[in-house]
């Protein structure tokens, strides 16, 4: 059936010119016959490389299958095995990286577009209400999760499956962690997010925001209450700073405060919402991440002309996703690459530019990349704003109230292969753990934690 | 939803708010602030405790911006759309024999859990007061119930000494054996103190208010420059040995969004200033 010379199929598009006035998706998804066309160039692998290259091991294939057949219930089941989140996987992934980098059709071809049939297959099953999980006879074991997150939501997803009685602490007034505060509306509508928070509760997963464990309550208050297992995915909410003259001046962001006040916040509804935003007309973003593109791509969107993005490697090490980086090509923004910032510039304490080394790519690092060098050449950017998008570190407050809690010096939680931290009973997954990454490895850790909890409750 | 309790006008500026919140009082101690939505489409504003018992949290703001004139149109009944916390440090109470508490306007409510706990570790305790003029004036009868010697300063001498709560702390400093100084208020008042604390040669402690979203360390929005480090408020404070703290910049910051304040404000039916 395959049919090799086939291009892969294209994802329509709100068109850049559209977009950038609007927080409406970008990626517009596959129609059912679209999906179908794609869905015909996969060769059904024997040994499926895409499936050893996706942390969570969706059996692609097989959904694939499934969908050409017309069968998308048991396209959707397939999925959901391995993940309870496909219309969120499917529109947020680095698959190029993951499944579409390990696709064979890659080699010669393209690779098999499994992101948009993933996010088709996803939204089918959302839409059509089809996850019906099956819950085991309740345990009376009860679980606490701390964070709504990508971590704590696969995590109790597995615990209620198995029948355990599940509860998730916020800390933020609204449910999903990074899906929520972090990712914009135009890659992942929060309508989505709330869909699937909504499909736990339905599961009898228990929520509770505004709570902040290691403050409103701790871990051992916890234990108190009867929770025997704990699991922590409190996620990497702690901006890391350039650490340069001049970043505490007013107009220099850091993503997380950008992203928030636009995505949790509303701020590009003020005044009808409360809580404001400034952007001036010429925005510089540090960072190459995902972070990165989202703040310049939201900077754009909430009224700044020009918005550079100002990164210390080149084009090809660009750590965010290809779509992200070509989304926000189109929609104007400019790649300033092999800059390093080195000093920020103001009048009466509000930036006003952007002092930046050039750089050139030296020898590999430890990270397998060529390691940026400095070059010893300046170069100063006029800038109305900076945001800083250079990576976020595990959140500190749960070691800080809980010193038993082992963590690596940079802050990550330390567990055994179990996901066990240094305290019994309590396990820990995601960006907590592994610093920032992404929402499948998040997702999968809190899973692949859920299998190791339900064991150690059983041995209780 | 966080219903209120009790609701108490202090004066023309400032209320007081008893709200039920048993995740909050729990584990609330002296220094811990709240961080608070009115209603669903509300900032996230950060208050201190002023008190708690088992299931309730006390608060006392003054009516000064957007979101807390909205609070102040809320009444006992009525409830809060959010109300989280403990946040913050608890504030660390030092083992000194004699101190001096400095408060500005709404300042005073944070300072007196403090305070008391000064004296609760049988320290000797002075605490000058200053506000604008004596309406303006909260919290004196609570302050007069424990503390060793009292001193009021208005702007306008309608109570207590008239000028700056400098002017007393600097004879405090130079005829009392008083070892440090705990000073909370308005940015530029906490400046002027631990100035003179400093010139003095005593230690002080201020407690910072910069504008915060989450109160988690995730945003990094309240940053504020202490001994040339940078800090987050919500995490590493609010309390900070105030000898180094860069006020000024804090000043700056704090006035950010002052332009999109008086948009809020011409919303509420505020016109002029």
């Amino acid at each position: 059936m395959a049919n090799k010379k086939q291009p892969r199929m294209k994802v329509a598009e709100q068109p850049p010119l559209t977009r950038i006035d609007n927080f409406l998706e970008v990626a517009l998804g596959y129609s059912y016959e679209e999906a179908k066309i794609e869905a015909m160039r996969c060769i059904d692998c024997k040994k499926p490389r895409c499936v050893q290259a996706c942390p969570v091991g969706v059996k692609i294939p097989e959904f694939i299958k499934h969908l050409l057949e017309g069968a998308l219930d048991s396209a959707f089941e397939t999925i959901y095995e391995d993940n309870i989140l496909p219309s969120i996987c499917g529109r947020v992934c680095p698959q190029e990286s993951q499944c579409e980098g390990a696709c064979i059709m890659g080699i010669k071809h393209e690779p098999i577009n499994i992101g948009a049939l993933e996010r088709f297959v996803g939204d089918y099953g959302r839409e059509h209400n089809v996850a019906q999980s099956e819950i085991n006879a309740e345990t009376g074991r009860k679980v606490a999760i701390v964070g709504s997150g990508p971590a704590g939501l696969a995590n109790a997803a597995a615990l209620r499956k198995k029948g355990h009685d599940v509860t998730i602490f916020e800390a933020l007034h609204e449910y999903g962690g990074v899906l929520t505060y972090g990712i914009p509306e135009f890659r992942l509508p929060k309508s989505i997010v709330k869909d699937e928070i909504d499909n736990l509760k339905t599961m009898g997963v228990k929520l509770m925001k505004n709570v902040i464990v290691g403050k409103s309550i701790t871990i051992e208050q916890l234990k108190d209450e009867g929770y025997e297992a704990i699991f922590v995915g409190s996620g990497a909410g702690l901006p890391s700073a350039l650490n340069i003259p001049g970043e505490n001046y007013n107009g220099v962001y850091f993503a997380n405060e950008f992203l928030t006040r636009v995505n949790l916040m509303r701020s590009q509804d003020f005044p009808s919402s409360a809580t404001p935003i400034k952007i001036g007309s010429k925005v510089g973003v540090v960072g190459g991440g995902n972070v990165a593109m989202d703040a310049a791509r939201t900077a754009k969107r909430i009224g700044a002309e020009e918005v550079m993005i100002i990164y210390r490697r080149d084009m090809d090490n660009l750590p965010a996703r290809r779509e992200e980086v070509e989304h926000a090509m189109a929609e104007g923004i400019t790649m300033n690459v092999l800059h390093n910032p080195v000093e920020i510039y103001g009048e009466n304490y509000e930036v006003t530019s952007v002092k930046c080394e050039k750089m050139t790519l030296g020898e590999k690092d430890a990270s397998g990349r060529r390691r940026p060098v400095p070059t010893g050449e300046f170069e100063t950017f006029d800038l109305d704003n900076l945001i800083v998008a250079i990576g976020q570190k595990p959140n500190p407050i749960l070691k800080s109230s809980t010193p038993e809690l082992k963590t690596h010096g940079w802050g990550g939680i330390i567990t055994d292969e179990a996901h066990q931290t240094s305290m019994d009973g309590v396990f820990a997954g995601g960006d907590a753990v592994s610093g920032a990454a992404t929402v499948i490895l998040a997702m999968g850790a809190g899973k692949e934690a859920a299998e190791h909890m339900n064991h150690y409750l059983k041995t209780l | 939803m966080y219903t209120i309790l009790k609701k108490e006008r202090l004066n023309d500026l400032v209320d007081f708010m008893r709200i039920d919140a048993p995740m909050v009082a729990r584990n609330a101690k002296p220094g811990h602030f709240i961080i608070l939505r009115v209603d669903a489409d509300g900032e996230r504003i950060p208050l201190t405790i002023a008190g708690h018992d088992a299931t309730s949290v006390d608060i006392i703001y003054q009516k000064m911006g957007y979101s807390t004139v909205r609070l102040g149109q809320k009444e006992a009944g009525d409830s809060v759309e959010d109300f989280v916390g403990p946040l913050g440090k608890a504030a660390h109470i030092r083992n000194k024999t004699s101190v001096i508490g400095v408060a500005g306007g709404v300042g005073a409510a944070p300072l007196l859990p403090q305070m008391k706990a000064y004296k609760e570790q049988g320290a000797y305790v002075r605490v000058i007061i200053g506000a604008k003029n004596k309406d303006l004036l909260i919290l004196k009868s609570q302050y007069e119930a424990f503390v060793d010697e009292l001193y009021i300063t208005t702007d306008d001498g309608s109570m207590g000494e008239k000028g700056m709560v400098t002017a007393p702390l600097e004879r405090l400093l130079k005829e009392t054996v008083a070892e440090h100084v705990v000073a909370i208020g308005p940015v530029i008042m906490m400046k002027f103190a631990a100035q003179t604390a400093k010139t003095y040669e005593r230690s002080v402690d201020v407690s910072l208010n910069p504008i915060m979203i989450d109160g988690t360390g995730m945003c990094g929005n309240c940053r504020v420059t202490v001994d040339g480090k940078t800090r987050f408020a919500c995490i590493d404070g609010p309390d900070f040995d105030g000898s180094n703290v860069d006020f000024d910049g804090l000043m700056k910051r704090q006035a950010y969004y002052s332009d999109e304040e008086h948009t809020c404000k011409i919303k509420l039916g505020y016109h002029g200033e």
